[in-house]
């Protein structure tokens, strides 16, 4: 009874949020009713009792995905009068385009014809007694671990493509070089001198950037020898 | 009394009274964390802290709540009115409901699901829209820069302590919060994976934008990032959300490094302290460590920032992903799915 409202409630606000995604005039509040459309899928995906899926929709759609998008919405500047002006104008080809859709979708949906073997597999969704999470697991890490390491590399080669076409060297530019930094040694860079007062300095040997390493011999005095005041 | 719990009703009472149970402590956590904080820096910079309201100034977080709700709201004239104050509720509400699936004891948790870990990183990852939703809102160049770098930072360190969860999760082979804090019976992961619980320290720092890594505040150069039209109410809803994830992420830190409710040896004297006193210690001490670290570092500079979490953690946690797993396999120590 309350599953059965629930559903209803969520699949409700699941169509209402779709369709004001495409409605909305200011895109950050159609990305924000698409986030309100995956919440809702996922609360189906809960009531189904796949709670990994769910889970899994919200941190990847919700707390990744989404918030990239949110983030590039934001930063456009968007004039909506001007968006608004050509309507009339590709109303005609914009109807077509979605009345050729319309048909052919109605066509797929008459033409299907549900499998007898299908109630079946509704039966029983997770063999056995496992969770859901190690069912996943298991079909897609231990039946077909090759084709979710194919799909991975795909991805991967999508990322390098998109960092390839945006990576630029410019020249001249100065870069923090952390290695360099940290590896740089005491001696290099600091030289503790004693002075007389009145005296001033006189020149300071600049320590050479690679030096032998010298003979451990120094004790307690170790930079005494490169003090250059005093005179 | 037990066949009254069995009724619908008997049970709803039940639940409310279990999340009020859970809300007013973390409520009054929050409160005296920003007590704390005030009191640890102040002692870490030979200062009093607060000392006037009350003994010991004990008084003083319910002064300023007062304080805050006296004044007045001010919503600017530019800024989106809804979302605009559905930041800060939106980021109050997510650090409180996160508390659902924490398990406070053997068997006290109020909502012990097959898949807690990842509804807690769900949760904790819904919390940069909070942040990103007031910048917008706000009309106001600093609050959408401190969006923006908030967003950024954000989904930046969620890579790396996805990968440390992962690390922990094939120690345990559940993802069930209690399971986890049970695998722990013999030793805490914190040993084993020492590298890790430092990634995920450091990762839950970035996560609650707090210091060194508050980048999206950055009082001295965008004066309060995204929360600067913030007054009042609305302000002050942005402030215990903070802390009440500061206190979240301690607990998550708890839970899979420090043993949870577990106490550090099983003999007698440590025994006798029930579990749930040795997780508010435990999660007292992380926070302890939050405010040391305020108290210490300067602000990371935003490159730096970057690349200390692309560069440095990631590739380190997906390194310890693949060595954990390597060393499962080889010594025969996977877990056996329950």
């Amino acid at each position: 009874m309350i599953a059965t409202l629930a559903f209803y409630l969520f699949a409700a606000i699941l169509l209402a949020s779709a369709t004001m995604v495409v409605v909305a005039r200011n895109p950050v509040h159609a990305v924000l009713f698409l986030i309100l459309g995956f919440f809702n899928a996922a609360a189906l995906f809960l009531l189904a009792g796949a709670e990994f899926l769910a889970l899994i929709l919200v941190i990847v759609y919700v707390g990744a995905v989404a918030v990239l998008f949110l983030f590039v919405v934001m930063m456009l500047d968007v004039n909506f009068a001007e968006l608004r002006e050509g309507f009339v104008r590709y109303l005609p080809i914009g109807g077509i385009i979605g009345g050729i859709l319309l048909v052919e979708l109605l066509l797929v949906g008459a033409a299907w014809t549900v499998s007898p073997q299908a109630p079946l597999l509704i039966a029983e969704p997770v063999p056995g007694a496992v969770t859901n999470t190690q069912a996943i697991g298991r079909v897609l890490y231990t039946d077909y671990v090759y084709l979710f390491q194919a799909a991975g590399v795909v991805l991967l080669v999508a990322m390098i493509g998109a960092i390839v076409l945006t990576l630029r060297e410019r020249p001249g530019v100065r870069r923090q070089n952390v290695g360099a930094q940290l590896a740089r040694a005491r001696d290099e860079t600091l030289a503790v001198m004693k002075v007389a007062p009145g005296a001033g300095l006189t020149v300071v040997p600049k320590p050479e950037p690679k030096r032998e390493p010298e003979p451990a011999d120094h004790g307690g005095h170790g930079h005494g020898n490169h003090h250059g005041g005093g005179h | 009394m037990t066949e009254f719990l069995a009724t619908p009703i008997g049970h709803f009472i039940f639940v409310v009274a279990a999340i009020l149970a859970i809300m007013i402590p973390v409520l009054i956590g929050v409160a005296y964390l920003t007590y704390a904080e005030r009191k640890v820096l102040a002692a870490m910079q030979l200062r009093k802290g607060p000392n006037v309201v009350g003994p010991f100034g004990l008084f003083q977080p319910f002064a300023d709540a007062i304080k805050l709700m006296m004044k007045e709201t001010v919503i600017p004239t530019g800024s989106n009115r809804l979302l605009f104050l559905m930041a800060p509720m939106l980021t109050f509400g997510l650090a409180l409901i996160a508390w659902a699936v924490i398990p406070f004891g053997p068997g006290l948790v109020l909502a012990d699901i097959n898949v807690g870990i990842l509804y807690l990183f769900a949760i904790s990852s819904l919390g940069v829209y909070g942040i990103i939703i007031a910048g917008w809102a706000s009309n106001s160049k600093y609050a959408f820069l401190g969006a923006l770098r908030s967003a950024a930072q954000m989904v930046s360190y969620e890579v790396s302590i996805g990968f440390v969860i992962i690390t922990v999760l094939l120690c345990v082979g559940s993802l069930n919060l209690s399971r986890i804090v049970e695998a722990q019976q013999d030793l805490w992961f914190f040993v084993p994976l020492f590298p890790m619980f430092i990634v995920f320290f450091i990762s839950a720092l970035a996560e609650t934008n707090r210091a060194p890594f508050d980048l999206p505040e950055g009082e001295s150069e965008i004066v309060a990032g995204f929360f600067v039209e913030y007054s009042s109410m609305s302000f002050a809803l942005f402030f215990l959300g903070e802390y009440a994830n500061m206190i979240l992420m301690s607990a998550m830190t708890t839970i899979l490094f420090l043993g949870g409710w577990l106490p550090p040896f099983d003999i007698a004297p440590f025994t006798w302290i029930p579990g749930p006193i040795w997780f508010a210690l435990k999660i007292c001490l992380c926070l302890f460590v939050f405010l040391w670290v305020r108290a210490t570092f300067p602000r990371y500079r935003y490159d730096q920032l970057m690349r200390l979490g692309w560069k440095v953690f990631l590739p380190l946690s997906l390194l310890w992903v693949a060595l954990t797993s390597g060393a499962l396999m080889l010594f025969g120590w996977l877990p056996t799915p329950a």
